[in-house]
């Protein structure tokens, strides 16, 4: 067995990765969400109160 | 460690729920009590929405304080054994990606609570994980029997957070939330300290029974719950707590009491480390018994629209 085939990741560590990266994208969708969501909360009543 | 290098990097195989484990969900969910109450109990109003973030983003911060603890103490947290099922010393997880894992969840939960909340709360919060990282996980801890004293005031900021994410201030309200749990952490921890001293000692954390003996921190246990049992009946007569918190926090303080006194009493044997056990025990049950009534009577008092 040579070096760079004990460097590849193994199907686990791959897999481990994957679940990782979907859960740091979720999050980042809540927190979009989240960040929307008090915007607009915070905006109220005001979005109708500019010039027309 | 099953590592694999990934642009440069030596990355682990740790799951999410390793990460999540970082965070100390345990502590975290006293912390979520602790700042619900904050939020709930201050004078003003707050929408849902806000007071959800706020809370979300104070539960945050003290999970990452928590990697971030667990990323500095990796070295003795493999030698405890209350601590080396941990991820770091188990090998799911490098102190690095924790320290990195730590650091990013701080700024998103600080900048979070600034922005969407209020700019005195959002510092606030910074303010309590770096007290918890720098004062007390870097500084105190391995220096002073008076460690977890001082450092304690990190675990009682939280329901003056939530106070603040309302009111954008502090208050004499906020602050007898802080003592409780400020003056609670010296008799809850030094109850662990006690039957778990061997740990400390071999590690050389200089925790109170290591330093001072068993007879000095039984004293200052008892002392520090003669302390509580008053203080914790203090929010009834500031108008934090009614009825029912007068009754339970009288007869729990009580109790806290008794149970250190067996402490104080009992020196020697199995029967010391049941007494110190059976103290830890009850000193969870007495905070969470404490925020759950005070909850629960703002609760009420917000629905019926007071």
């Amino acid at each position: 067995m040579d070096q760079n085939e004990e460097q590849k990741p193994s199907p686990h560590w791959l897999r481990q990765r994957r679940m990782r990266s979907i859960a740091i994208a979720l999050m980042l969708l809540a927190l979009t969400a989240l960040f929307y969501a008090a915007t607009i909360v915070r905006i109220g009543g005001n979005v109708l109160n500019r010039a027309l | 460690m099953p590592l694999a290098n990934y642009a440069g990097a030596d990355v682990s195989d740790g799951s999410v729920a390793d990460y999540f484990s970082l965070m100390k969900p345990r502590v975290m969910a006293l912390v979520v009590l602790t700042a619900l109450v904050g939020i709930v109990a201050a004078p003003g109003h707050i929408h849902p929405l806000i007071g959800s973030i706020a809370l979300l983003a104070i539960a945050v911060g003290a999970g990452a304080s928590g990697a971030l603890n667990m990323w500095f103490d990796a070295d003795i947290d493999a030698k405890m054994a209350r601590t080396a099922a941990r991820a770091i010393p188990r090998g799911k997880i490098t102190a690095e990606e924790a320290f990195a894992f730590g650091s990013v969840l701080s700024v998103f939960s600080v900048l979070t609570l600034g922005l969407l909340v209020n700019y005195f709360a959002g510092a606030f919060l910074a303010f309590t994980i770096a007290f918890y990282v720098v004062i007390y996980t870097m500084w105190l801890k391995r220096r002073t029997p008076q460690n977890i004293v001082i450092g304690g005031a990190a675990g009682a900021f939280p329901p003056m957070v939530g106070w603040a994410a309302v009111t954008g201030g502090v208050s004499i309200e906020s602050l007898v939330l802080f003592l409780i749990i400020f003056i609670w952490t010296p008799p809850h921890f030094w109850a662990l300290a006690l039957y778990r001293c061997r740990d400390y000692e071999r590690v050389g954390v200089p925790m109170m029974p290591v330093v001072k003996g068993g007879d000095s921190t039984r004293r200052q246990i008892l002392a520090y719950s003669m302390l509580l049992a008053p203080l914790g009946i203090v929010p009834s007569f500031i108008g934090l707590g009614g009825t029912t918190y007068l009754i339970v926090s009288s007869v729990l303080g009580v109790a806290f009491v008794w149970y250190a006194y067996k402490v104080f009493q009992i020196r020697d044997g199995r029967e010391a480390d049941s007494a110190a056990r059976a103290l830890f025990g009850f000193s969870i049950l007495y905070l969470f018994a404490l925020f759950l009534v005070l909850l629960a009577e703002h609760t009420i008092r917000i629905a019926m629209g007071g």
